[in-house]
């Protein structure tokens, strides 16, 4: 087992290496970075004044150098300008005294995230406040979809092809065949807008970033749980209508056990585990829904930090929150492939 | 002129239904008395929800064909705006309607810059019919021709090929997107470079499939690998580097760019799927026997391991058509890609969600139309599954 982890996690940082420099790769090519030069400067440079002030800012030294730079296993790039010295350690032009006493390496191994050019801060503070905000939105999905998803897939799974099984699986279709922008947009118009009439919600969720209510919070959370709800729900029927035609099922019906008995005591904990990994793996899927849903309800949490990084430009933003997705994502896949072996008996990793 | 009431409103939409109408009613009718002929797909009219899925898909096959294609079901232009139409109810008249010779009534409102929502609504489902299906099966070229030997092979190409599928994969779609769809990566040119890499796969696949099929008939095999080779290399030319030689074929830019991005996010899923199959199908006996036959390896896996994986191909083949829709939406949605008065369904969603608490109509009808599309198709896939269990 000890074996099994290790291998995994050297497989997940080599996979993380990789995103990271894609990501760093396509941020850092030069278009872009002319872009950023012009945001930041003005937007009349000529071509000599970009060159200059990419080079003054370190942007100009060769790709494998920059991400080594930006991970923390090289040295920070320092240059000599008139009037002092500029480095990737310090802000700012500052003498070479100052410019010595500041550390050789500033990675993100070293906690060094850099800063927002659009919010104009540590992007490690804001990616911290952001996805604290997610991850309120995210327990709430969790806390409504998981229990109602096993419910809907137990209930349907434990007489396949009855009434109850047809109705639910079709809901459960209907669900998974619903982006969260569709969704959201009907569960806006019935429940939040004037036009209807209903009222009963609030159709935007930004007052839910400090004090959340049942008002205010309920609609994005039950966006998100519904499109991930089906899909969990099928995969729990699926599951369940197999145990269901085991022998011992049958061997306790013949005994004659009650119905209920037979569900709660013996079929559920078989039926539960593949539904485990499918939860597990839904955390990519779901991230992409928090994209849509915060942008659509304007919860400004960690989905709507990426929309806006990504919309203006914002690089080293950008790739903070590319580290953080890549690593949720990584970090859940590890966790359902343990979990899988830990609950499933049968699987042998050796 | 008054506006119409809704029940005036649904007769006047189904009557500029009608073509879609006929049409369906053919292919039920041709389709329901040959079903005994037509193997699985003849199968798929037994089921109810297979039937109701399929007439879903075909409705908005039909619409989107004969609305985008031929300009029938259109009641307006789609970029056409008239003064005093902004944001107003279903089933406005347009004024002076008869002496600019106009459909006399926005039947589904107008939107916030005073354009029809019932036509940019139909022409929208030509947009999806235009990139989802051939995207779809791109990815499924590009994941069967990669997957297929990783499975059977296994080993070291496995574990890379793998590898580099779930890095893909482990990305999250969005941020993708937005790394990829943008107009600075565009100037770039990485996504032709991708276009170029990804649109290769479909020539091979075709050239191996004849070649393995028809080697031991060289004058036969000659002739469908050219002409293989000479039409995939024009239409290749043509759609990924805009370098027709003949100047015949063209691809939007902006639309290459879409298309090669849901390519790309598709393919290593069809990969994993292909791959597993073919690791569960080359331990049976009738790949075994090809073995013994001396067979080649690509023979046995595109002519033995592949037909025999069809069944769960295809129906994966309509869920993921669905999933296109929906990213290509996803991609509306946030402005990536296409032009922002494109009358896809994704972008119209995200114009009308702006006003939504206040006005219900410009974004509710694409959003209920992506929504039956998706759903006919997983209804459908649904249907198919049960169908091919049962034999």
């Amino acid at each position: 087992m000890g074996l099994f982890i290790l291998r995994r996690l050297g497989v997940m940082i080599l996979t993380a290496i990789c995103l990271t420099f894609i990501v760093f790769f396509m941020t850092n090519l030069y278009p872009n970075l002319e872009k950023l030069a012009k945001t930041q400067g003005n937007f009349r440079m000529s071509d000599a004044e970009v060159t200059s002030y990419l080079g003054q800012n370190g942007y100009l030294q060769p790709m494998p150098v920059k991400y080594g730079q930006w991970l923390g296993v090289l040295p920070g790039w320092t240059v000599e300008v008139s009037g002092g010295m500029r480095g990737r350690c310090v802000t700012g032009t500052v003498t070479a005294e100052a410019l010595a006493e500041a550390p050789t390496f500033c990675g993100i191994l070293q906690g060094y995230w850099g800063t927002s050019t659009v919010f104009k801060t540590e992007v490690g503070e804001i990616i911290a406040t952001r996805l604290g905000l997610t991850a309120k939105l995210m327990f709430w999905v969790m806390v409504l979809m998981v229990p109602s998803a096993l419910l809907l897939g137990v209930l349907a799974g434990m007489r396949e092809g009855s009434r109850t099984d047809r109705t639910l699986s079709t809901f459960a279709i209907t669900t998974t065949a619903t982006p969260e922008y569709v969704s959201g947009v009907i569960l806006i118009a019935v429940f939040a807008s004037s036009a209807v009439g209903l009222k009963w919600f609030n159709g935007t969720a930004t007052g839910a970033m400090e004090d959340a209510s049942f008002n205010n919070f309920f609609l994005p959370v039950l966006t998100i749980a519904l499109y991930g709800m089906g899909y969990i729900a099928r995969m729990t029927r699926a599951s369940m209508a197999e145990v269901m035609t085991a022998q011992y099922i049958r061997t306790a019906r013949l005994k004659g056990v009650k119905f209920s008995d037979i569900v709660i005591r013996h079929a559920l904990r078989n039926a539960l585990i593949a539904p485990f990994t499918v939860i597990m793996l839904q955390f990519p899927w779901l991230l992409n829904g928090v994209v849509i849903v915060e942008t659509l309800f304007n919860y400004k949490g960690f989905g709507w930090v990426l929309v806006q990084a990504a919309g203006n430009n914002d690089i080293e933003l950008l790739l903070g929150v590319s580290v953080v997705s890549v690593i949720v994502v990584l970090v859940t896949q590890l966790i359902s492939d343990i979990g899988y072996v830990y609950l499933n008996p049968r699987i042998n990793i050796s | 002129m008054d506006p119409l009431g809704w029940g005036e409103i649904i007769t006047r939409i189904l009557i500029q239904f009608i073509p879609v109408w006929i049409a369906l009613g053919l292919t039920f009718a041709v389709s329901v008395t040959f079903k005994r002929r037509l193997g699985l797909y003849g199968k798929l009219f037994d089921s109810v929800i297979g039937m109701f899925g399929f007439a879903l898909v075909m409705f908005w096959v039909f619409t989107g064909i004969f609305g985008g294609g031929f300009g029938w079901i259109v009641t307006h232009d789609v970029l056409a705006q008239i003064s005093g139409l902004k944001n107003k109810e279903p089933g406005i008249p347009v004024p002076d309607a008869e002496a600019l010779g106009l459909y006399p009534y926005y039947l589904m409102g107008g939107d916030n810059l005073a354009r029809d929502v019932f036509s940019r609504m139909i022409v929208g489902a030509w947009e999806v019919m235009k990139i989802a299906p051939f995207a779809t099966l791109f990815a499924f070229m590009v994941g069967i021709t990669l997957g297929l030997p990783a499975g059977y092979y296994g080993g070291r190409l496995d574990t890379f090929l793998s590898f580099l599928a779930n890095l893909i994969l482990a990305f999250p779609v969005i941020l993708l997107f937005y790394l990829l769809v943008t107009p600075e990566i565009v100037l770039t040119g990485i996504p032709v470079y991708m276009a170029g890499v990804l649109f290769l796969f479909p020539i091979i696949f075709l050239t191996i499939l004849f070649n393995s099929r028809f080697f031991t008939q060289p004058s036969k095999r000659n002739i469908y690998v050219a002409l293989t080779l000479a039409i995939g290399f024009w239409v290749y030319l043509g759609i990924a580097w805009d370098a027709d030689p003949l100047g015949l074929i063209s691809f939007p830019p902006n639309l290459l760019v879409v298309f090669v991005a849901v390519v790309f996010v598709n393919s290593p899923t069809v990969f994993r799927i292909v791959r597993g199959l073919a690791m569960d199908i080359k331990t049976r006996d009738y790949v075994a026997a090809a073995q013994t036959r001396g067979e080649g390896p690509w023979y046995i896996m595109l002519w033995e391991i592949l037909p025999n994986a069809r069944g769960p191909l295809i129906v994966d083949f309509c869920l993921r058509i669905g999933y296109t829709s929906i990213l290509l939406g996803t991609l509306g949605f946030f402005g990536l890609g296409l032009s922002p008065e494109s009358p896809d369904w994704g972008s119209t969603i995200n114009e009308g969600r702006k006003l939504l608490s206040i006005y219900l109509h410009p974004a509710l009808p694409p959003a209920m139309a992506l929504l039956s599309l998706v759903l006919g198709l997983n209804l459908l896939a649904d249907g198919l599954r049960e169908e091919s269990l049962r034999d």
